[in-house]
């Protein structure tokens, strides 16, 4: 029997980021999660080892695509095992430095599973044995999110993955079906295509990464086009069911032929998206309320019903990304050392790492029509853009969605190597209420891939110096 | 006929493109020249035009698709007239469709959805058509669609959305209590800075809520140094000086006009000396303030847009069913104006004793806030200390003040000869907005035959 200020369920990049808040806020802070080091699902299954494998497909495309500039390697030989080791390093050194913050910062870390005895108690399963029981003035709920499942398409077979399967990389196998065209699927879809594997991607929708505009994701298929064995939209997975050697799956979908009906894969990953970890033992019974969705209700401080308990991160709803987590944090912790705060972003970055990579932010084209919204959209291409072309890679489009009254960047769009990197400097035009003429007239440096937004705006003004745009051609 | 609407050469070198958008839809009218796809080449997006008019029969191609030059990509029945045939019920989207313009010019890029209804619930268009499997990739507009249905209170949420105001702004005025969809922003493009917040606060907690005018959006420019000219001395402003200053700017936003007239007391200042005692021994005095009163009661009770007050936010005129007079009293410690509720039901000896009351206590400073509040209509009288004529300022929310200078005896032509009468200049300022110039002139003539022959005023 323990007692703490604030009790922190949960330590991904939500959970810590909040321990770590309050407890330099000079709170006495409990954090309480499953694995032996902090960072959740974006550290230990997500965000960051997808991110080592996709750099290291970044280069063996890179290495490949080097012969059209006179450098040939040849083919590359892939050891799985270091590969593997090569990620979990990165992995145990991003994990283990959170545990050292953890012991700098006196954070009471406690491995094992919470459940809420009452709404100021909980009491901790812990991972070695035992349990401990730790009251409380103010919890932070930041349990996070599972992948979701194919509604009635579960079968138990190590053949059938979700992210976190795939991130193990158990082999290269020779085929995988990703089923779901979202970011996840495309990213591990990329990792594998890289590595060999010919990759079928299946999207129910009529597009890879419904929601993104249309005009971002059209750069990113050209390049997905050819590296993918295959690409089935508005196709749907029926069933499935594991045979000799592989799984066989079933499909259905408009203008499907009967050969594609039926395939056979060696592994399939199933990316069809996240659902919340909102069932926390006894949290219904102490009136925390979930929305329709299954997510917990919060107020803009993120309090929920029960006004001494917060939460925080996915499983608060979409966007399930843990760079809005970590703001909630901040909110979060404010709001129990009693400051007026509230989450309230005009833009929360979305960043999709294929190659190229896709990033938006603050109002996208698709919101302001769906809205009825009138904006005015400046598009930069690549093509025109020095850098661009000396690092070949003209497959890019940099635009800005503007209010055509007060001339407000009220989204950017990138697709592109970089966009990830590039989307930031986006993200604070937005927050700032930056005009476009503001973007235009900020120097930025040359040759750098960042010239593009200051491109886009000038184009909004019709005086952009690397696009010219001839009186339009008579054309019928 | 149908006519099948090829896609035409796009320039050199380019033979297919994306779909980026269709523009049209079965049962849209097109004209010609009218662009209808958004198409997405190696070189540019380009919008294509329709090569004939027609009303939009069958569309071959999607967002997403590949297309080629030649390809069919509409198909449109019977050339309507130059568009105007039958009236689709996308007509409204259809006119809004830009005109073709330069291929793919920054300015060429359109937002008009004519496949989406322009509905005010649009959040929820939003949020179901992003409700796919794979929701968490579907970007911004999903999220926080479903970050604010997750939100118990999410009416706040809206206004806050796309305001022009850095993070740290939108912090600092939530720590004031403001909502900063409320405040105007001086900066380019409606932005607001940390003084616009400031300034907000200051003119709210000053009454009168002027904020949401345009002062508080006016740059005042500094004072000079007036220390080089010669000596100067501060002195603070005193409380009701203050309120005095914002109040009075807050009113000024009102257009005011001002309507003078002269009234013949001649009679009238007889009746005050016949009379005068009955009211002093009642603790009066009987003014000519105090018949004014009387007379702007029944007035009022005639022209009841004088008793009202502007509700611009809801596009509103209130009209109040009650007669309660403000009248400006001149003290050592500025200008108070207390309120004689009821004027319409009470005699004019009574108006005189409570007058008389309600002056001495503004004099001694113990005037209530709630003696002062609740008026419908203010007279300000000058006459004790002289002038003809002034323009008043309207005692904000009330729509008309009347102006009193000092009586003089004038030469007044009448018949066939001048004669002596006492006249006393009148000036009517009121709020354009809701008086009319004839009105105003009517109830300051009614105002004025009261006093000349208050029968009139039962007539």
């Amino acid at each position: 029997m323990s007692s703490t200020q604030v009790v922190v369920i949960g330590a991904g990049p939500g959970g810590y980021a909040a321990a770590f808040r309050a407890a330099d806020m000079g709170l006495q802070v409990t954090l309480v999660d499953p694995q032996p080091n902090p960072g959740g699902v974006c550290t230990y299954v997500g965000c960051i080892p997808s991110k080592a494998l996709l750099h290291v497909a970044k280069v063996i495309s890179e290495a490949h695509h080097a012969s059209a500039w006179g450098i040939t390697y040849g083919e590359p030989k892939i050891d799985v095992n270091k590969l593997r080791a090569f990620k979990a390093n990165v992995v145990q050194k991003l994990t283990g430095g959170l545990g050292q913050l953890v012991k700098h910062r006196k954070v009471a870390y406690l491995q094992g599973m919470a459940s809420f005895v009452d709404a100021r108690t909980i009491k901790v399963d812990l991972t070695n044995g035992g349990a401990e029981t730790v009251t409380f003035e103010h919890a932070i709920i930041a349990s996070g999110s599972r992948p979701a499942a194919v509604p009635g398409l579960s079968i138990d077979s190590p053949r059938v993955m979700d992210s976190t399967g795939a991130l193990d990389l158990p082999d290269i196998p020779n085929s995988l079906l990703v089923v779901g065209g979202g970011y996840i699927g495309l990213e591990m879809g990329s990792v594998y295509a890289a590595l060999g594997t010919k990759v079928t991607v299946v999207e129910m929708t009529a597009g890879l990464l419904p929601g993104a505009d249309r005009d971002l994701v059209t750069v990113l298929n050209r390049r997905m086009e050819p590296l993918m064995h295959r690409i089935m939209l508005n196709t749907r997975v029926t069933g499935m069911k594991e045979v000799k050697d592989g799984v066989k799956v079933e499909f259905s979908g408009e203008g499907l032929k009967d050969a594609d009906k039926s395939q056979t894969f060696d592994r399939v990953l199933v990316s069809v998206g996240r659902k919340p970890n909102s069932a926390v033992p006894g949290l219904d019974k102490i009136g925390v309320a979930l929305n329709q969705r299954g997510f917990i209700q919060v107020d803009q401080t993120l309090r929920t019903a029960v006004p001494n308990l917060f939460a925080i991160g996915d499983v608060v709803g979409d966007p399930m990304l843990a760079h809005k987590a970590s703001h909630e944090a901040g909110v979060a912790v404010e709001a129990i050392l009693g400051k007026k705060v509230a989450f309230e972003p005009q833009a929360i970055p979305a960043v999709v790492f294929t190659d190229p990579e896709i990033a938006w932010c603050g109002l996208t084209e698709t919101d302001a029509a769906a809205q009825g919204r009138k904006v005015e959209v400046a598009k930069f291409p690549w093509a025109a853009l020095g850098r661009a072309v000396a690092i070949d890679r003209t497959d890019g489009l940099t635009k800005l969605v503007i209010d055509p009254e007060t001339e407000r960047v009220l989204g950017v769009g990138i697709a592109g190597a970089g966009a990830g990197e590039l989307i930031a400097e986006g993200v604070l035009a937005v927050e700032m209420g930056a005009l476009a003429a503001d973007v235009g007239l900020t120097i930025h440096p040359h040759p750098t891939l960042s010239e593009t937004l200051m491109e886009a705006a000038e184009v909004f003004y019709g005086h952009s110096t690397h696009v010219f745009r001839p009186k339009k051609r008579a054309t019928s | 006929m149908p006519i099948e609407f090829k896609l035409p050469e796009l320039g050199e070198n380019v033979e297919k493109g994306d779909v980026v958008r269709v523009m049209v839809k079965v049962g849209d009218v097109v004209k010609k020249d009218q662009s209808v796809l958004e198409l997405e080449t190696d070189k540019a997006t380009i919008e294509v035009p329709a090569s004939e008019g027609g009303t939009v029969s069958e569309v071959r191609v999607k967002p997403g698709d590949k297309v080629k030059v030649g390809q069919v990509v509409l198909v449109l029945s019977e050339a309507a007239a130059d568009g105007k045939g039958k009236p689709a019920a996308a007509a409204a989207p259809t006119k809004d469709a830009p005109e073709p313009q330069a291929a793919a010019g920054p300015k060429a890029v359109p937002a008009p959805a004519p496949q989406q209804p322009a509905a005010a619930p649009a959040p929820a268009v939003a949020a179901s058509s992003t409700s796919g499997p794979e929701l968490r990739s579907a970007g911004r507009s999903a999220a926080v669609v479903a970050i604010a249905s997750a939100r118990p209170a999410p009416a706040a949420e809206p206004a806050a959305a796309l305001v022009a105001a850095a993070p740290s702004v939108r912090r600092y005025a939530r720590e004031l209590g403001v909502d900063i969809g409320e405040v105007s922003g001086s900066g380019p493009g409606g932005r607001i800075g940390h003084e616009d917040v400031t300034k907000y606060v200051k003119s709210a907690m000053g009454g009168g809520g002027a904020a949401r005018g345009g002062a508080a959006g006016v740059r005042v420019p500094p004072l000079p140094d007036f220390s080089k000219w010669g000596e100067v001395e501060s002195r603070p402003m005193s409380n009701i000086r203050r309120v005095t200053a914002e109040h009075l700017t807050a009113a000024w936003q009102a257009p005011h006009v001002t309507q003078h007239d002269k009234a013949d007391i001649t009679t009238l200042e007889e009746f005050r000396h016949a009379f005068g005692k009955r009211a002093e021994a009642a603790g009066g005095k009987l003014t000519v303030t105090a018949i004014l009163v009387k007379i702007v009661a029944t007035a009022i009770g005639r022209y009841p847009q004088f008793a009202s007050s502007v509700d611009m936010a809801n596009e509103a005129i209130i009209f109040k069913k009650y007669c309660h007079i403000g009248i400006a009293v001149d003290t050592p410690n500025g200008l108070l104006v207390p309120v004689i509720r009821d004027a319409d039901q009470k005699g004019i000896v009574d108006v005189a004793v409570e007058l008389a009351q309600l002056s001495q206590k503004a004099r001694d400073k113990k005037l209530t806030r709630e003696e002062m509040s609740g008026g419908v209509f203010s007279i300000t009288n000058l006459g004790g200390i002289g002038g003809s004529f002034f323009t008043p300022i309207i005692n904000r929310p009330e729509v008309a003040i009347l102006g009193v200078s000092r009586t003089v005896t004038e030469p007044v032509w009448r018949e066939s000869s001048f004669v002596p009468r006492q006249m006393l200049p009148l000036s009517l300022s009121y709020d354009h907005r809701v008086i009319d110039g004839a009105d105003a002139a009517r109830f300051l003539r009614f105002v004025a035959e009261g006093l000349e022959q208050p029968l009139s005023m039962q007539l």
